[in-house]
């Protein structure tokens, strides 16, 4: 399982394990699984697709302005606003 | 001696003084817990921040093209004070001790032939330093209920300071805000905020695996700087909201605790010219039934 973080300045909005996160990266969406290589992009305004299992359902967080950063522990989305 | 009457009317008014100092002081409590949380809440944000900006920072070669936020004008002339204080007064002696701080700081800069501007967050403040320093200020803004600040309200500001930056109007920025210790202890403190403190790191970055990035690293550098600013004020504003409780509650303790002294001494001062109104009656009685 991949750990998910998605903080903002006022909160940590999301912290916990799923299967797949897709980010809207400044030059294109990107999915990340567990294993990805280190990684760090911009990202533009848009949803991010967090699906918590193989086959669930995607669940949309919309955010605006930040970055993610992809180490070994997880993915790490820094927005200035979510949800 | 006053008399009974107005001794009676002035413990009236004291109690209903502590009533409303009491009543502050659990209002400073109620919101301190919440102004704590919250900045509790954004450290994590203000921390990747930080962390990413310092790896970048020392793996980015500084050059004649890199930001200017990060390299500075290359002069230190011009040194911009933002001092953030409350809009609001009777909270001990939070907004001076953050003015004073930054008044020692000024008179300092200016003996080494600086020129030191001013621009001010918070009424209090402005109200301190504008009558020493007139001529230093730039701008001044109230930001309100410092509570219900929230980081599009930092980076308005932050916005405002690298625009005036990169017009040329100052080459070092400092902010000035209260650390919030304990609720006893607010620490008045500065910190430069442009161009961008490196902070030194002992422990080399851990993972020495090769990351990649998108866009570039100079492109992602350049995104980040603003914000971090903005992150830098939010967490500045953060600290100050939980050190104007803090300071506040303590005053209002202070207060409600004097006027409890204060209610004691009329009470036994009232008590005794009471007493002696008593024995005079008395005296002038037994006199008056000797007599017969």
């Amino acid at each position: 399982m991949l750990h998910f973080e998605l903080v903002t300045p006022e909160k940590l909005v999301r912290s916990e394990s799923v299967y797949m996160v897709t980010v809207p990266g400044t030059e294109g969406d990107f999915g990340v699984l567990e294993g990805h290589a280190p990684f760090m992009s911009t990202i533009r305004d848009g949803d991010v697709l967090v699906q918590r299992t193989e086959k669930g359902e995607a669940e949309r967080i919309a955010i605006r302005g930040g970055f993610a950063e992809v180490t070994a522990k997880g993915l790490t989305i820094l927005a200035e606003q979510a949800g | 001696m006053a008399s009974l009457k107005a001794l009676k009317l002035r413990i009236g008014s004291v109690k209903s003084t502590q009533k409303i100092t009491k009543a502050m002081k659990m209002v400073a409590a109620a919101k301190l817990r919440r102004a704590q949380e919250a900045a509790e809440a954004g450290r994590p944000y203000a921390q990747r921040v930080e962390q990413v900006v310092a790896s970048l920072a020392r793996t980015a070669q500084i050059t004649e093209g890199s930001s200017p936020l990060l390299a500075g004008h290359g002069r230190d002339q011009v040194h911009l004070f933002v001092v953030a204080t409350s809009d609001k007064g009777l909270a001990g002696a939070f907004n001076s001790n953050i003015a004073r701080l930054a008044r020692r700081r000024a008179l300092e800069l200016q003996e080494q032939g600086k020129t030191v501007k001013f621009l001010t967050i918070g009424r209090k403040g402005r109200a301190v330093l504008a009558r020493q320093f007139r001529d230093g200020f730039v701008h001044a803004v109230e930001p309100g209920d410092l509570g219900k600040l929230t980081f599009a309200d930092a980076k308005g500001y932050a916005d405002d300071l690298i625009r005036r930056f990169t017009a040329g109007e100052f080459d070092v920025a400092h902010l000035f805000y209260a650390t919030f210790k304990t609720v006893l202890t607010q620490e008045p403190t500065e910190q430069q905020l442009i161009p961008v403190k490196i902070p030194a790191q002992s422990a080399q970055p851990a993972a020495d695996a090769v990351v990649e990035y998108e866009p570039s690293e100079e492109a992602i550098l350049d995104s980040l700087l603003p914000t971090n600013i903005a992150v830098q004020i939010y967490r500045a504003m953060k600290e100050n909201a939980a050190s104007e409780q803090g300071s506040k509650m303590t005053a209002m303790d202070n207060a409600t605790r004097n006027a409890g002294d204060l209610i004691n001494r009329l009470t036994i001062e009232y008590n005794r010219t009471r007493q002696a109104a008593i024995t005079t009656e008395l005296v002038e009685i037994i006199s008056g039934a000797e007599a017969l």
